[in-house]
Formats: C-alpha cells, structure tokens, sequence
C-alpha cells in the first residue's frame, strides 16, 4: 500500500488540541451550560487524542523517515502539554482564590462605597439602593465583583 | 440582564478595570447597567475580596463574588465562587430576588 506523504492526522490532531484550549476562554465561556464545566472542550481534546493516535501508528509505519516519527512524537507531546495545562488552568489555578472570610454575610449590612463609573462620575451604594429603576423604587441590588478584563 | 431590572433589581459591576476600559467592555458587549471602578481596591478591599498581585502588572484584583441586597442595604444572598470561571446561574439570584419584598 502506497503511504501518503503528509501526516495529516497527526497535524489536525495537534491544531485540534490547539482549538480546543484557545475556544473555552474565546468561545464555550459566553455559555453557563459549557462554561461552568468544559465539555466541549474536553470533547475536541477526545478527537484530537483519536487523530493524534492515528498519525503517530501512520509515522511509524516502516516506510515513513525518521524525521516523520520525531515530529510524530513532538507534536502528541506539545498536545499532551496543552492538555495538561487545560486541566490545570481550570480544575486547579481558577480555585486558588483567598477565603474572603470578611466579606459581609447573609443579614449583615453591606459596607458602603463612593467610586466611579464608566462617564468618570462618583456614584455612592446609597444612591445605587435608592434611586429608581424606569420610575419604580428599586428592590435591591446586585453587586458583581469581577477580575476585571485588562 | 434586563431580567433583574425586570424585577427591580439594580446590576452593578465592580472591578479594578478603569472607567475607559469598562466603558469600551460595555460598549462592545452591549451592556448598559453600571460598571463602577475600584482601581485602588478600596471597596474589594472593604468587602475582603482582594485577590493580591493577580492582575497582569502584578496589582491586587478582586475575586469574584456576588451579594444581593435589599433596598435598605442589607444582604440577602451572597456567592463566593469556588471557581473563577464558574458564576451564579441568574435563575439562582432570581430566586433569592423573590424572597426580597
């Protein structure tokens, strides 16, 4: 049987692993139902360890070079990395977070603040609870921290 | 999040981002609820929430989390994430809402 020259497999393999790292913060992030635990990205890891497994058995059929079965197993090994730092970035360093212990409770009155908004304009917690929402008084508030997006 | 506005509850965000860089978020993504800067973590700090040298010049940022309070200032709910890419679903928060008279 005739061996085809590019290893296709096992570059798609690699790109897929790739994508699969790059789309969670680019894309499956926008949605709660793939961003509170990374199935889809799991998956295209799945496919991309299929492919990989597939290009590595094509680079070390008899024929190919050996310069074919060295890139063979750089690239499952840059996936496997890739792999690695995924599972960590999501499983592990996204939970180092301090304890917040001081931060206020259920019942306790939340610290007042004065800071500015996106028009450069002081806005204080006691306006944000009083002021009306389209004419009605408002019922509550929500305050969102965030890492922020620098 | 016009569902919380729909039940008179007031967004606002809060983070050490800069009144220009929230402004270009909100104008990209759309958003028109209150974006407030904290570039100095004073009010992350007030709420025990400073999460030290994790900004990418190495400033303090906050962790993220939520509190909803009543119109009196009192908090009825809070989440403190386990995990920074996993928030409140708005379905939980909406429901802490309705128990808010």
């Amino acid at each position: 049987m005739r061996v085809p020259r590019f290893n296709w497999p096992i570059w798609t393999g690699f790109l897929l692993s790739l994508l699969a790292v790059l789309s969670y913060p680019f894309v499956f992030v926008r949605w709660p139902f793939t961003r509170d635990f990374p199935w889809a990205n799991l998956l295209i890891f799945c496919i991309s360890a299929l492919l990989l497994s597939i290009g590595v058995r094509r680079a070390f059929a008899s024929e190919r070079p050996r310069r074919s079965k060295i890139a063979a197993l750089i690239l499952t090994t840059l996936s496997a990395a890739i792999l690695g730092f995924f599972v960590f970035s999501f499983f592990i360093a996204s939970r180092w977070l301090p304890a917040a212990q001081g931060a206020p409770q259920v019942g306790q009155k939340a610290p007042d603040f004065m800071l500015a908004d996106i028009n450069n304009k002081n806005v204080s917690l006691a306006e944000l609870l009083s002021s009306p929402i389209n004419g009605k008084p408002a019922k509550g508030v929500l305050l969102i921290f965030y890492r922020g997006y620098w | 999040m016009d569902k919380f506005t729909g039940v008179g509850i007031r967004p606002v965000a809060i983070s050490v981002d800069t009144p220009e860089v929230s402004r270009d978020l909100c104008q990209k993504a759309g958003y028109t609820f209150t974006f407030l800067s904290d570039p100095k973590v004073e009010a992350i700090r007030r709420y025990d929430l400073v999460h030290a040298g994790q900004g990418i010049n190495g400033q303090d940022i906050a962790r993220p989390a939520e509190f909803l309070l009543d119109s009196s200032g009192i908090v009825r709910w809070v989440n403190l994430t386990e995990n920074y890419w996993v928030r409140a679903r708005p379905e939980q928060i909406l429901e802490a809402a309705k128990a808010i008279q």
